[in-house]
């Protein structure tokens, strides 16, 4: 099976290449809902790549969650903008280089961590078990699961309490 | 009986074993993807076209007249030469238009409704990929059809394509919620997301739309399917007495028959997942199991025309008030009851789930219950 694997090798970075190539679009392009598109492709491609990597519940709550509901704010966000498609918006601002000092460092702590980690390998890839899955948020994970509910929730009342008429 | 119901599968396997007489095992194994991969892609436009066909001589018969039946015996060529018109057409791009949006659009909306058909299990081993988040693939790549809607309204710089866009927008975004909340409770009774494993656990006749919260589940997940298909009578995106024809009102020629071709695309496919999940997707006595299935998605598909016939366009706020005041309520009601109903043994579970649910809708009817106003009495001046 060695062309086999050779093949998903190639694919694998030409999705990755795909996926950059789309990530420097988003940032460089000056038409704001164009830049919006681009996102959504480059989420797109984030989510095949956790299809390569056998996260297949990952890669469905990528599309799921980032492109099939952010990605439809933020472009319903764009539209309520004055400057829509105006092609003079700059995509740079005078904060230049702090923004970058601090990116770079944040890569670096990044970077760092993950070479870092020890990652371990399952020899089999498992499957998504929806029962497992389940247990493991009621069980294991039960504080974070929780304390995620309770955050969306202060959003929801929030954004009641926000879009509610005055009387 | 068992060769019919294999036939398909059989002539896969018949095709590989050609193939590997003189071939390497990894061009089988390509060979094996490319032979589904084709098979869909022909499968899904073919459908479209005969949906079309199907859809105008059904409404035609509800409006009580023949339908198209010039082209070919009952008019069966007629999507021929509808697609060599749609081909042949000036493709029309307006002068204020974003041109690399306009362009993009159509083109990709296609591609999630194609690819949700890798799914989908049309009979006894006949799954393109037997994905083991198979109904959250199908959820994903539906919710991505409105970000292409809503480009191709954007981009077309017209009034009524914007106002369509904005309501597909906000009507998917909303049914979304109870659509998503309607599938848990067979999760929770199946325990995987396979469509595979949902079949198989809807042995004989124990389809789920027998159950208390099946029926429910059943309902909710149909609705939904339709308006998030902007089908009648949820089809206010593309309303044509309001906003000429919504979103697409600026495409010709091929890219508006894209549009149309995912949108009938994605009927079939929201009718082959609720007889997926609800109805037993391809389980049934003595025919074939495919022939069931085909069967039970073309009954979903012909109610869903017959709505198209008969039921009025809803208002914007009674849509919003259906999927946020009754539909939502409802599927979460309907995820505790499935959970009651795990909990105890066969008969009490009926009866109780059946309480819990009756309750629930006759308590979301009168909270729904339209606030009629007094019929007025008009008194003339020279009376009294």
């Amino acid at each position: 099976m060695a062309p086999f694997t050779s093949i998903a090798t190639v694919t694998f970075y030409a999705v990755l290449l795909v996926l950059l190539g789309t990530a420097i679009l988003t940032v460089t392009v000056r038409n704001l809902f164009r830049s919006a598109i681009f996102l959504a492709f480059t989420l797109l491609g984030v989510s095949i790549v956790y299809f390569f990597l056998h996260a297949e519940f990952i890669a469905g709550v990528q599309i799921l969650l980032y492109v099939g509901a952010i990605m439809t704010l933020v472009i319903f966000a764009i539209m309520l903008t004055a400057k829509i498609a105006d092609p003079s918006v700059a995509q740079s601002n005078r904060q230049k280089l702090p923004v970058f000092i601090l990116i770079v460092l944040l890569g670096f702590f990044l970077i760092s961590a993950i070479v870092k980690t020890p990652w371990k390998i399952a020899a089999t890839p498992n499957m998504t078990n929806a029962v497992e899955l389940g247990r493991a948020l009621m069980g294991e994970f039960v504080f974070p699961f929780e304390l995620i509910s309770i955050v969306l929730l202060i959003a929801l009342i929030g954004a009641v309490v926000v879009a509610r008429s005055d009387r | 009986m068992e060769t019919i119901d294999q036939i398909f599968v059989s002539l896969k396997h018949a095709l590989l074993n050609l193939a590997q007489a003189f071939l390497p095992q990894w061009i089988v194994v390509i060979l094996s993807i490319l032979i589904s991969v084709t098979a869909i892609a022909v499968f899904g436009p073919v459908t479209m076209m005969y949906l079309t066909l199907l859809e105008r001589k059904l409404v035609g018969r509800i409006q009580n007249r023949y339908g198209p039946n010039r082209v070919g015996f009952w008019g069966l060529f007629q999507p021929l030469a509808d697609g060599v018109k749609m081909l042949t057409k000036e493709d029309i791009v307006p002068a204020g238009a974003d041109k690399f949006a306009h362009f993009l659009a159509p083109v990709v909306i296609v591609i999630p409704a194609l690819l949700i058909f890798a799914v989908i299990p049309f009979g006894r081993g006949m799954v393109a990929v037997d994905l083991s988040i198979g109904i959250l693939f199908f959820l994903a790549l539906s919710s991505t059809t409105t970000i292409w809607i809503f480009v191709a309204a954007w981009a077309s710089r017209n009034k009524f394509s914007l106002l369509g866009g904005m309501r597909s927008v906000a009507q998917m975004i909303s049914y979304e919620i109870p659509m998503v909340l309607s599938i848990v409770p067979v999760l929770l009774v199946v325990g995987s997301f396979s469509t595979v494993s949902i079949v198989e656990a809807q042995n004989g006749f124990n389809w789920f739309v027998f159950t208390p919260w099946g029926i429910i589940g059943f309902l909710l997940f149909f609705l939904t399917g339709v308006a998030e298909v902007n089908r009648t009578p949820f089809d206010l995106p593309e309303g044509e007495s309001e906003i000429v024809a919504g979103f697409h009102t600026e495409y010709s020629g091929m890219k508006f028959a894209l549009f149309y071709m995912a949108e009938f695309m994605n009927t079939f496919s929201i009718s082959a997942i609720v007889a997926t999940l609800y109805l037993g997707g391809w389980q049934g006595p003595w025919l074939p199991s495919w022939i069931w299935f085909f069967i039970k998605t073309y009954a979903l598909i012909f109610v869903m025309m017959w709505f198209r016939g008969t039921l009025p366009r809803l208002r914007v706020d009674q849509l919003m008030g259906f999927a946020w005041k009754f539909l939502l309520p409802l599927s979460l009601a309907n995820i505790l009851a499935t959970g009651i109903w795990l909990e105890f043994q066969a008969p009490a579970n009926y009866v109780i789930t059946f309480l819990i649910l009756a309750i629930c809708l006759f308590a979301l009817y009168v909270a729904n219950k339209p606030d009629i106003p007094k019929k007025r009495k008009y008194r003339y001046a020279y009376q009294d």
